[in-house]
């Protein structure tokens, strides 16, 4: 398990004080302090980790976001923001001395403007929430995290989320024009606005994927799109990890970017097929899901090269779907595919990290044998047009052995994804979680540089701190004694 | 010069000039073939870095779409590496070689430290939307890593979007990393001749809220006589396989057709037209003019268009739906105020792009940040670079 730096006793011993002065600035129902009302903020969808605030406090507006931040900076107060709390990182994970800033009651979609194609909402609106919001007029919000019904745009801004359609459509980072952005000290600045390309410092590029390290994101401007025409999808088996690798290269490589590029291995059929009856082939050794866009006539044109390409490695099934319900059927297994690995194992931990795409046949044959070790299951979904692995490891919680075992392994996995030349995480962030790694990706005095940027806009470390950056080094951050208040 | 010229042709060398520079407390301008001298604010300093002699490809793998190059790399000699494999730089950079005057082609660098991206922005992103990673030296002559070489990274802080469109102000850049695409195998426009600049936004805006992806709409004022276009043209950009790129400009014209009978300019013509506008050729600016750039969402364009043609005589060229608009006039306080003062009523913003020295030493080039702002970015800058040696001055005085 991961260290969390020992509470500030000064703060905890002002508990009272300081849940009296938060219920003056957010009124009402809107400060939580009773240890069993407390209990949802303790985890987030990393829920090894748990740990109480010491408050909980629900702002409705930028101006009590701000009036929270100047009270809490004045007093030294550690910060913890939190939209939906779905971070598979522990970013959102509270600490013992820390007030808790949840905006899910900033709910509201504030404009839609389809002239300029952009909506602005609320850090607290759901993702599905915008596309919902102007799906009547035929546009949507591109990325499309598997949590979107549940994760808030503001959680997405501040982990960068990515969704099954990134190839084409990017990550959070790029659908992005502007945000309200609250610092630490309680000032209020707009970052961006409903143009493109702010004149100066890309201040948008740096804040998008801080995990709460940078400031409080209360309103996000976001470029919305109009829908494609359709979508189909197909499914193409194949006896060999590599042959799959093999063939997602002769697809991009044909010059076609298709919408979505899934990946499946072998255990990840069986466990999918088990729970939703999708017709996926058991004898398959991997499984790709690949999906276009277009008019009618642009999809089967497409679908049509893909199942010519796929054709020249002896694939062992090939399903392209003709209608909208068939290609719902083929993405049925793999939406649900989390879900499945849940039904097969008491846990699971899924992990995040990206690899050249070309690597794949060796990660994944390396993940094999490590898995022989640990004694531990594992099933892999796979991004395949951009590199993003998640390798699914089956343990059980209430051993602690398996649990140990469960992260070291874990760790194993994206040790390789480094050592091959990718990352520790693609979109999952790194939270709690991998903070501890990050010395393998980074020199220590890389690590000191990125401390002295989040120092620059948290000069006292009151946000968000123990994730991301790993508490010893260069550069670490301030010792709270050193920062009484 | 040449005294006053480093060219270093490794890293290291890069970072033993910086660490030399920031321990003797002198100055460095940071450049690259120094297109773009006439960029921004001039650089006060008695020695230049040129990063033009870190030179070459390091790393290209067209099927996964990334491609890694050294800072001082020619752009053309990056695009002519990806034309082989049939891909190209999504950004669409601007070769600005007209417009500056300038003989030497701008470096991977410099593109990437002016965030510099042209029509393609509307549909794929700007340049610092494909920057997957990069090797800097920061102020103290340390050499830094931010991102990677793959699609999807959100390990740590992201430098590469601060480093990308901080002109040489934070790091010198030494290698990039980017995303690349499959270039297009064909392409069309369509170009509608419309009654103003309101009329020409909407029918820009009827053709990128349609479901036929163009990946350019622009809008030109006095039209294109080299291309029969006379008068305020609106012209939208299809890019994709040959038969979904006609059916698609098919659609795009039924879209159209109560606006107009829109053109149809083939695949020669509209990349012959959109090179054009991709390098603002048809401002017609002269050396002695200003050039401005204004951001501004498109449906304010035709409104900043109005103000400056009512302040000066503005030449103007709208893109990215309307909301670029390049301006080019007179290199005077006037103009400039007027310029900024129409962004601002846009609700948008602006650059001083290109303007005689007199100018850009006198006005903001670009426009202040709001107080709480600039005291982060000040912060920014010292944790960047701790003794100010990189290009001071380059973005705004006294920083
Ligand atoms: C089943 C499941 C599937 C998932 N699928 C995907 C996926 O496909 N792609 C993907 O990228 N992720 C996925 N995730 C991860 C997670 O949903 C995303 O990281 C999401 O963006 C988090 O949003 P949230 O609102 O839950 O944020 P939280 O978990 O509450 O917070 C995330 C981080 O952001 C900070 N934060 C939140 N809101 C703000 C704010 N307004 N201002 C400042 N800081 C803030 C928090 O402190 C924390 O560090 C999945 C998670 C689950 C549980
Ligand atoms: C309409 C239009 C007008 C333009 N006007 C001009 C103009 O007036 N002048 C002009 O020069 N360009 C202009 N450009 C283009 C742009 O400036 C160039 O395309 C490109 O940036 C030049 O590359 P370079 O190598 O010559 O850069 P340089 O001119 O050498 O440098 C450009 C900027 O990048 C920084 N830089 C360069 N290399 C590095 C590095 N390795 N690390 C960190 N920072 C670095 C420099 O300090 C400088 O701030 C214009 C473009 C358009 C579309």
């Amino acid at each position: 398990m991961i260290a969390l730096p020992p509470p500030k006793p000064e703060v905890l011993a002002r508990r009272e004080a300081i849940v009296a002065a938060l219920r003056a600035i957010v009124p009402g129902e809107g400060v939580i302090s009773a240890p069993v009302e407390l209990k949802p903020y303790e985890t987030d969808g990393l829920t090894a980790y748990r740990q109480p605030p010491l408050a909980v406090v629900l702002p409705t507006s930028t101006g009590q976001v701000a009036a929270v931040m100047r009270y809490c900076h004045a007093n030294g107060i550690r910060v913890v923001p939190r939209g939906a709390g779905t971070s598979l990182s522990g970013g959102a994970l509270p600490l013992a001395d820390a007030v808790v800033i949840g905006l899910m009651r900033m709910n509201r979609i504030l404009e839609v403007d389809y002239d300029n194609r952009l909506a602005v909402v609320e850090a607290g609106v759901t993702n599905l929430g915008i596309t919902a919001a102007v799906a009547e007029r035929g546009f949507f919000y591109a990325p499309d995290p598997s949590s979107q019904l549940a994760c808030m745009i503001g959680g997405n801004v501040m982990m960068n989320s990515g969704g099954a359609h990134c190839l084409k459509y990017g990550v959070t980072a790029n659908n992005l024009l502007g945000v309200k952005f609250v610092t630490v000290e309680g000032e209020v600045v707009e970052i961006g606005g409903r143009h493109l390309d702010a004149a100066g410092y890309d201040w948008l590029g740096l804040i998008t994927g801080s995990e709460g390290q940078l400031g409080i994101v209360t309103e996000v401007t976001v470029r919305i799109l109009p829908s494609p025409e359709g979508a189909r999808a197909m499914l193409a088996a194949f006896r060999s990890i590599e042959v799959a690798g093999a063939a997602v290269a002769a697809i991009i490589g044909s010059g076609i970017i298709p919408v979505a590029l899934e990946f499946m291995d072998r255990p990840c059929i069986h466990a999918c097929e088990a729970f939703a009856h999708a017709g996926y082939p058991l004898d398959a050794e991997a499984m790709l899901i690949i999906e276009v866009e277009g008019s009618e006539a642009e999809q089967d044109m497409l679908l049509g090269r893909i199942r010519a390409i796929c054709g020249r490695f002896d694939p062992i099934s090939l399903r392209v779907a003709r209608t909208a319900e068939e290609s719902a059927a083929i993405w049925k297994g793999r939406k649900g595919a989390f879900g499945a690995v849940g039904r097969i194992s008491p846990d699971y931990l899924c992990m995040d990290g990206t690899i050249p795409t070309s690597e794949l046949p060796r990660v994944l044959g390396r993940i094999g044998e490590m898995s022989r070790a640990y004694g531990l299951q594992v099933a892999n979904v796979f991004h395949a047009g951009d590199g993003n692995l998640h390798p699914l490891i089956l343990f059980d919680a209430n051993d602690p052995e398996s649990t140990r075992k469960a992260e070291a392994f874990g760790a194993d996995i994206l040790r390789l994804c480094v050592e091959v030349g990718g990352c520790l995480t693609g979109e999952h962030g790194v939270g709690v979680e991998k903070r501890d790694l990050m010395g393998v990706q980074f020199l220590p005095h890389e690590l000191a540089q990125q401390r002295r940027i989040k120092g620059a806009f948290d000069p006292d470390w009151l946000l968000n701190p123990s994730k991301v950056f790993p508490l010893e080094g260069e550069g670490a951050a301030p010792a709270p004694a050193a920062r009484a208040a | 010069m040449s005294a006053a010229l480093l060219a270093p042709d490794s890293e290291e060398e890069v970072a033993r000039a910086v660490a030399a520079a920031a321990a003797a407390g002198e100055p460095l301008a940071i450049e690259g073939n120094g297109t773009k001298r006439a960029l921004l604010r001039p650089v006060q300093a008695a020695r230049t870095l040129s990063t033009r002699n870190l030179r070459g490809i390091t790393l290209y793998r067209p099927q996964e779409l990334v491609l890694s190059a050294r800072a001082g790399t020619p752009l053309p000699e990056i695009e002519a590496a990806l034309a082989e494999k049939g891909q190209h730089l999504i950004a669409e950079p601007p070769d600005t070689r007209a417009l500056f005057g300038a003989e030497l082609p701008a470096t991977l660098g410099g593109v990437v430290a002016a965030n510099l991206s042209g029509p393609r922005r509307i549909a794929w992103g700007a340049m610092r939307d494909h920057v997957l990673g990069v090797r800097f030296v920061n102020g103290a002559g340390e050499v830094i890593r931010s991102g990677g070489r793959v699609l999807k990274n959100v390990t740590g802080l992201d430098l590469c979007k601060l480093l990308t469109g901080s002109y040489g102000t934070l790091g010198v850049l030494t290698e990039i990393t980017l995303k690349v695409l499959p270039a297009p195998e064909s392409t069309g426009s369509l170009a509608l001749r419309v009654a103003d600049l309101a009329a020409g936004v909407r029918a820009l805006s009827a053709g990128l809220g349609s479901p036929f992806g163009p990946t350019g709409a622009a809008l030109l004022p006095q039209g294109a006589p080299a291309f029969g276009l006379e008068g305020p043209t609106a012209v939208l950009r299809i890019e994709d396989f040959a038969e979904p790129v006609a059916y698609r400009l098919g659609r795009l014209r039924d879209l159209l057709a109560p606006l107009g009978a829109p053109r149809l300019l083939d695949a020669e013509s509209s990349r012959a037209l959109w090179r054009m506008v991709r390098e603002a050729g048809l401002l017609g600016a002269t050396a002695a003019e200003a050039v401005w750039r204004v951001s501004v969402p498109p449906t304010a364009g035709p409104a900043v268009a109005d103000a400056l043609r009512a302040a000066f005589a503005a030449r103007l060229l709208l893109d990215w739906g309307g909301g670029l608009v390049w301006v080019a006039g007179p290199a005077t306080e006037a103009a400039h105020a007027a310029v900024m003062a129409a962004a601002r009523a846009g609700g948008g913003t602006w650059t001083l792009f290109r303007a005689p020295e007199p100018l850009r030493a006198a006005v903001e080039v670009l426009p202040p940040e709001p107080p709480p702002l600039a005291a982060i970015a000040a912060r920014v800058k010292a944790a960047l670079d701790p003794k100010g040696v990189l290009n001071p001055g380059r973005m705004r005085a006294g920083a």
